[in-house]
């Protein structure tokens, strides 16, 4: 018997659901080797990270706080992935956000109270959309590659947030970070440790949603997206809407660190590169682009964060969880071929015949 | 039957989603024998040809080659069995050299090849099929008509017996096709088979020694090609009705100047040879202006300088008198003009999304299908609906996607869209190019009544029958120059290939 692949006339709809659900199976196998080969039972320590992900109302309050951030670095570098804007670059405008949120929180003291923190969202929407804008105006003025202006960037804002939290904005306390925001501009909670950054994340689902299937702007990003070319000779303007597709790719990631900064950290300090922004691009290639489709995805990718906590009891590195997540995305991109082409399995040939004549 | 069979396809049938693109079709090819397939766009051949080198498996019917049921699942599979394809694009790397394009892929290459012996073996090859090429050259050195002698050599060198063409002389001068000729004798002479898929008349007479014609993925006839008395019976057969070789059109009444280009130069970045120099003409309303010319001289540069897609250096565009020069493509589109551009899946469709998006996407901007903001689906579907009727685009759906249609059904597409919304300029670039007969008649048909509702157009062509029988004026371009506008009855074939090869009007 021998396997052959063979093109689909068309793309499978099956296939882009199985593919992912699969990857994550053989990612857990994957993973059951590298926790069998560091001496623990695969079993066990799934069992356990499952507990440490949803096994009490404050563990899967936990996982779904964790999830918010990822959510919005997922649908904000879908946006660009969507125009094939290879943006990896989330965690810079995220990190970005962070400090404008921050800036806003320390030194614009002088604003009424109740303005504070819608003040200083939309400024850390603003940070984001400015890191993000920049990679899409050196692309669309000058061809510049995305790929490298956009990680390279990463590094940039984290080296000035840095900056910042040891030496311009320290507290006059400790080592490093910034003296927490005022109370009253915290983002709130409404259950547990979830807040109401979690109906941000929600509508941003349904606007990205409505304005990439619905309407005439997502119709342009789509037709770039699919055949640049064609799109120009039928006047959409592919340089303008990189720009306007970054600033609104930077946005989002920048809003997702102001939300989580104005919820949770409360301040600029060590740890605001924590990955959300890498995480990010997994899930928006996991949902398949698609809006909905993130929100299972950063769900899960939250929860392997949270769960990995649990396997510190069972004397196993919490960098368990990073293992996972990395494991998922390989046969992920490996299994996104059989949306394209199917397999099929040929017996050897047996009867030799002669033609007919 | 004394001949020996050497591959016979029994009630091949192959469906795609919506599509049956092969029904029953049965197919024989004898040692030494050249086979004509001919048949419309989407009739079915190529599909044909793929199942028979495991590129596609069909759904039911068997493949005999050399009297042996075949399993064909792959191109390496019938190579193994001595069969090869040529495809329309071709299959080569650019930046590699000719002899380390043929090996390249072969089973049981050594980690360093012998490039030596490799050369001399296909220097052998060359000279016992005339097939004269260096084996040292870089692809992206050759022109396109060596680039198809390489395909050929990477065959003869993997030992094919049976070589398939698709639609080979597409891309080849006349003089280039001559060879072409001469080569596949010789291989015939050495108890080589082919089989030829086109939608050319002229070749089937001049190549194959049977045809068989297909139409919608069935076999209409098989039928030794000296036996055929008329070409017409030929164009008939393939299209199920009576062809006509000459067009209806309305009586020339030009009203004044729609779109005029003055002076136009295009330099080229990075080198002194402009692609086009001071080129002027005006087209008026209801009249077509044929650009004849050998393709490459400036006619690419040239609309895409109209349509705002390039940079121009000097000279202005004006169109409907507004000056329009180096304006984006957006305000060239809003103030009339329409362009069917050269390049049919590059340029004019989006091939992932569907039809219905495709033919929406010049009037999704306006009122009808959009407000400011959203669009309505709704009636983008039956606006699709319409113009896939009016037409007549063959599609499964209006959701299928566009890559699925045939060449011809795309070009439909680029058709309905562009002409549904013109409003007063039509640019249109090679439109026929690749079609059969009955779509080439449709585009042209489609021109002719533009040009009668009043609209300026202008046309791009190659052919200079097609140039002769659609045009009002056919201006000459050489070099990126205009060697001069003729009016159409003065336009003699003999006129206008005297000026194709740079003599201008006042020296002829």
């Amino acid at each position: 018997m021998r396997v052959a692949l063979e093109k689909r006339n068309q793309r499978s709809h099956m296939m882009t659901f199985l593919v992912p659900v699969c990857s994550l199976i053989i990612s857990l196998l994957l993973g059951a080797i590298v926790l069998r080969a560091s001496g623990a039972n695969p079993l066990k320590a799934y069992f356990a990270m499952l507990r440490g992900a949803f096994g009490s109302r404050t563990k899967f309050q936990y996982t779904i706080r964790e999830a918010i951030p990822l959510l919005m670095c997922g649908l904000a570098v879908g946006i660009a992935f969507k125009l094939k804007f290879w943006n990896i670059g989330a965690e810079g405008q995220y990190v970005f956000g962070v400090i404008g949120i921050t800036w806003v929180m320390q030194f614009w003291t002088w604003l009424p109270k109740g303005m504070m923190l819608p003040v200083a969202l939309l400024m850390s929407l603003v940070f984001g959309a400015f890191w993000g804008g920049i990679p899409g105006v050196l692309k669309a003025q000058w061809k510049i590659d995305e790929t490298l202006t956009t990680l390279m960037m990463n590094y940039i804002a984290t080296g000035i947030a840095e900056y910042l939290y040891i030496t311009r904005w320290k507290a006059p306390r400790g080592n490093m970070g910034t003296v927490d925001y005022p109370s009253y501009a915290w983002l709130p909670s409404f259950w547990g440790k979830i807040h109401y950054g979690v109906f941000f994340a929600i509508a941003l689902v349904f606007i990205l949603y409505f304005v990439m299937y619905k309407t005439r702007w997502g119709f342009e990003l789509n037709m770039i997206g699919k055949n640049p070319r064609a799109a120009e000779c039928q006047g959409v303007s592919i340089k303008k809407n990189i720009i306007l597709a970054m600033l609104l790719s930077g946005a989002i990631a920048g809003l997702a660190g102001g939300i989580e900064a104005a919820a949770v950290t409360h301040s600029l300090t060590k740890g605001v590169d924590n990955g959300y922004g890498f995480t990010g691009i997994i899930i928006a290639w996991m949902g398949g682009l698609n809006p909905f489709g993130s929100i299972l995805v950063s769900i899960l990718m939250a929860a392997l964060k949270t769960g990995s906590d649990a396997l510190k009891i069972m004397k196993l590195p919490a960098a368990m969880g990073d293992v996972l997540q990395g494991l998922i995305l390989l046969p992920l991109l490996a299994g996104s071929i059989f949306t394209d082409y199917k397999l099929l399995f040929i017996k050897k040939q047996v009867a030799v015949g002669e033609a007919k004549k | 039957m004394q001949d020996t069979v050497v591959v016979q396809m029994v009630n091949i049938t192959k469906h795609f989603p919506g599509v049956l693109a092969n029904d029953s079709v049965n197919l024989i090819l004898h040692k030494g024998e050249v086979l004509a397939l001919l048949g419309e766009n989407g009739a079915g051949k190529s599909t044909l040809m793929n199942m028979l080198v495991g590129l596609y498996r069909p759904d039911s019917g068997e493949i005999y080659v050399n009297g042996k049921l075949a399993e064909i699942h792959s191109p390496q599979n019938s190579m193994a069995l001595g069969i090869g394809m040529i495809h329309q694009e071709f299959m080569l790397v650019g930046n590699m050299t000719v002899a380390e394009n043929i090996v390249l892929g072969m089973k049981g290459l050594q980690l360093i090849p012998p490039l030596d012996e490799i050369k001399a073996k296909i220097r052998e090859l060359s000279t016992r099929y005339s097939l004269s090429v260096n084996p040292d050259k870089y692809i992206q050195e050759l022109s396109v008509g060596e680039q198809q002698r390489v395909e050929i050599l990477k065959l003869l060198y993997r030992g094919a017996q049976i070589l398939i063409l698709d639609e080979p002389t597409a891309v080849l001068t006349p003089g280039e096709s001559r060879d072409l000729n001469e080569i596949i004798k010789k291989m015939l002479a050495e108890g080589k088979s082919a089989i030829f898929i086109t939608h050319k008349m002229d070749e089937v007479m001049e190549f194959s020694h049977t045809v068989q014609v297909l139409r919608k993925g069935k076999c209409i006839n098989i039928v030794p090609t000296n036996t055929i008395k008329k070409i017409q019976d030929l164009a008939n057969m393939m299209v199920g009705r009576d062809v006509l070789f000459t067009l209806d059109r309305g009586p020339y009444h030009p009203t004044g100047t729609k779109l005029e280009v003055r002076n136009l130069t295009i330099k080229l970045p990075g080198s002194n040879r402009a692609a086009l120099e001071n080129v002027s003409f005006r087209v008026n309303g209801g009249e077509i202006l044929g650009i004849a010319g050998v393709a490459g001289n400036g006619q690419q540069e040239l609309t895409e300088a109209i349509t705002g897609l390039r940079r121009i250096t000097s000279g202005e565009v004006l169109i409907n008198g507004k000056n329009l020069t180096n304006h984006p493509p957006l305000d060239v589109i809003k103030n009339g003009v329409s362009h069917i551009p050269a390049d049919r899946g590059k340029m004019g469709i989006v091939g992932d999304m569907s039809v219905g998006d495709n033919l929406a996407m010049k009037k999704y901007r306006t009122r009808e299908l959009s407000n400011h903001l959203v669009i309505k689906k709704n009636k983008m579907r039956s606006f699709a609906d319409r113009l896939i009727k009016v037409f007549g685009i063959k599609t499964p759906t209006r959701e299928t996607c566009a890559k699925f249609l045939s060449g011809g059904n795309i070009q439909k597409t680029i058709l309905a869209r562009e002409m549904d919304n013109c409003k007063g300029i039509l640019i249109a670039v090679y439109p026929s190019r690749g079609l059969d007969v009955g779509a080439t008649e449709t585009v042209r048909q489609n021109l002719i009544k533009q040009r009668d509702s009043g609209s300026a157009v202008l046309l791009v062509s190659e052919e200079l029958e097609e140039l002769q029988m659609v045009a009002d004026k056919i201006a000459v371009m050489f070099e990126g120059q205009i060697m001069g506008i003729l009016d159409v009855k003065d336009a003699t074939t003999e006129a206008l290939g005297l000026m194709m090869t740079g003599v201008s009007r006042r020296q002829a």
